[in-house]
């Protein structure tokens, strides 16, 4: 498998993705002819009502959910063409992708530090080097002092900076957030979208942020809407109140 | 990182009792296995410990521990005679029920051969083997006769000399042991009145013969005891006991014995065999068939468990699955719980069950080989259990992390 990081400008490239529920008359298109290019530390957000197809194009670019047509590529691999899968997805998710979801999902049978070691021991590391690199991680997002408690003993924004964190945890070329600061106050939804910007800058990985909220859009290197299916691209608007 | 015990740790409680209810499901499973081996170690026990090589026994009959078998007194004497045989025993053996402080006590009594047999081959756990031709007896510590005590069985009053440990008859009910003598004076114990009448009876029956109304002396000695009438048989034996000699072949004195027209010959191998298939065969189908279906219920239980387990983890999986886990980790998970599972409910199965058999009115055994065994159907329908599970889980989407 090549290596998405160094050949490609793109660290994602969708092409006229098209998603259809059902069929004759109870078919549903949640997503026509989407495209996207997210270069490599490039921060984007993606807005638009419920029901647009915002969360039906994020699973599809994170091989989740197989479009009905179009082609994904991730770091310019050939992911989806189409219905079919082009690489193992698991795999590849597990690689490069990195999940961030509106609730936290963390696994509730493990403590904060072993839900972002899981993610680094699925990727082959050892036990004692995944622990230092998730408490690093902890560390670096402000909650290595709750690193042995489990989820239900975390508020709802420590929460999300464990589900960041190990979505960070192997240092992914591509982040994907499905509305990330939905449960978070004003403050700390901010503090994580500047830890997405930080990421991508830092790291040089592609993110996609699914978002309704529209005070840190400044944050934002580009900004795509969609409604009824239907993408689009504008510009970013740093000071939209 | 092991999912399956940070898991088990996070759901302690409810895993444990879940595994308390398997081990105690397993217990049943094992103790039925243990009761059977009891049954079949009671039936065999005597043949095995009595230490005869052939069983000398009424025509046609298939010896003293199936049916009734009546052998006359001085076979002991024509069995001796046969070349090949080192010794020849009486056998007798009966169950007799009496009350004792109020209580029923059931007792196996088995006569031996005295002076032959003085009850050497039994495992005395305290006192001594029998001394004398009257009077004493050899007891099973189950009967709770204790050492020196007596006990009056028909006129007589016998004194406890040794106790015995683990000798049981095939009922489970405990030995006594006597001398043949004792054991017969016991079997045929009849009431003074009775006596009484049966002597008028036989006076009553001479007295329409001419020969006692030419010979009135007959008619004297007809009120004698039985025992002292040369034309009145002595009690039969139940068997007779045969000691081969360490050069004969066993299969030729029991050819020749056989060729009598009176009596039936078995090896300690055959007669071993009639008592398994004759008495033991149904109780063991009928075991064997409980124990099926409580392994199988065991499974289903435990299979409903691990589902429901699973199903409690769908999110976590989906999550798992999401975050680029491969089967084998999802897989592992599930698996590892099911072995633990297993492996715990049989240990808890294994200990309480150690504190619980030996309540139970009769022996459980428990081998090493129906444990092992045991321990073999355990991980398989753990294993098996765990599939049911690991097919829900593969079905599981990424996607369902997302709802």
């Amino acid at each position: 498998m090549s290596s998405p990081k160094t050949q490609n400008p793109f660290a994602i490239e969708t092409q006229e993705l098209t998603k259809v529920y059902g069929s004759g008359n109870t078919e549903v298109i949640a997503m026509r002819d989407a495209s996207m290019q997210v270069r490599r530390g490039e921060v984007v957000a993606l807005l638009g009502p419920s029901g647009s197809g915002k969360s039906t194009f994020l699973t599809a670019v994170g091989l989740i959910n197989p479009p009905t047509s179009g082609r994904v590529f991730i770091g310019g691999q050939l992911t989806f063409d189409g219905p079919r899968a082009r690489t193992n997805l698991r795999t590849y998710r597990r690689r490069h992708i990195g999940f961030v979801f509106q609730k936290s999902n963390l696994i509730p049978f493990l403590t904060a530090i072993e839900n972002v070691q899981i993610a680094l021991e699925l990727n082959g590391q050892t036990s004692a080097a995944a622990r230092r690199r998730a408490l690093e991680l902890l560390d670096y997002l402000g909650v290595a002092d709750r690193a042995d408690n489990r989820p239900s003993m975390l508020s709802g924004g420590q929460q999300q900076r464990v589900a960041v964190a190990r979505a960070l945890a192997n240092q992914p070329s591509v982040v994907l957030a499905d509305e990330p600061t939905a449960a978070l106050d004003s403050h700390r939804g901010r503090q994580v979208m500047e830890l997405f910007a930080q990421v991508a800058h830092e790291q040089g990985a592609g993110v996609i942020v699914v978002t309704h909220d529209q005070r840190a859009l400044d944050i934002f290197d580009t900004i795509y809407e969609m409604e009824d299916g239907l993408m689009r691209k504008r510009q970013p608007q740093t000071n939209e109140p | 990182m092991n999912l399956a015990s940070k898991d088990i740790r996070h759901n302690l409680g409810r895993f444990a009792l879940t595994t308390f209810g398997i081990g105690m499901l397993l217990m049943v499973v094992m103790g039925m296995g243990g009761i059977y081996r009891g049954i079949e170690e009671d039936a065999t026990l005597l043949v095995d410990r009595i230490g005869a090589d052939l069983w000398v026994v009424q025509r046609n009959t298939e010896g003293p521990f199936a049916e009734v078998s009546r052998v006359p007194r001085n076979l002991v004497d024509r069995v001796l005679a046969v070349p090949g045989v080192g010794t020849s025993r009486e056998f007798v053996y009966h169950t007799i029920q009496r009350e004792r402080g109020g209580k029923l006590l059931r007792i196996a009594v088995l006569g031996l051969s005295w002076p032959t047999d003085k009850g050497e081959w039994t495992p005395l756990i305290a006192g001594r083997t029998l001394a004398q031709n009257h009077f004493e007896m050899i007891v099973d510590e189950s009967l709770g006769i204790h050492l020196g005590e007596t006990i009056k069985l028909g006129k007589d009053t016998y004194t406890a000399v040794g106790m015995t440990e683990g000798m049981l008859s095939l009922n489970g009910d405990g030995l006594a042991l006597f001398t043949t003598a004792d054991a017969l004076a016991i079997q045929f114990d009849t009431p003074g009145e009775a006596v009484r009448l049966e002597r008028a009876a036989r006076e009553a029956r001479g007295e329409r013969y001419e020969l006692a109304l030419v010979q009135p002396t007959l008619l004297e000695q007809a009120l004698k005891p039985s025992a002292e009438l040369p034309a009145i048989a002595p009690p039969q034996l139940s068997a007779v006991m045969v000691g081969v000699a360490a050069s004969a072949d066993a299969n030729r004195v029991a050819d020749t014995i056989n060729g009598w027209g009176d009596v039936s010959v078995y090896t300690r191998r055959g007669q071993r065999e009639l008592l398994i298939k004759g008495l033991v065969d149904k109780v063991r189908r009928q075991i064997g068939l409980f124990r099926i279906l409580l392994t199988i219920i065991a499974g289903i239980i435990m299979a409903l468990i691990l589902y429901t387990l699973t199903l409690d983890k769908i999110h976590s999986i989906a999550l798992l699955k999401l975050i680029g886990a491969p089967n084998a980790v999802i897989m592992g998970l599930i698996m590892q719980q099911a072995l633990v599972l297993g492996v715990l409910g049989f240990g808890i199965a294994y200990l309480i069950g150690q504190k619980v058999f030996p309540m139970f009115p009769r022996r459980v055994i428990l081998t090493p080989d129906d444990l092992m065994q045991l321990a073999v159907v355990v991980l398989i329908i753990s294993v098996a259990s765990s599939l049911l599970g690991i097919w829900k889980a593969m079905r599981v989407s990424p996607n369902e992390a997302l709802s």
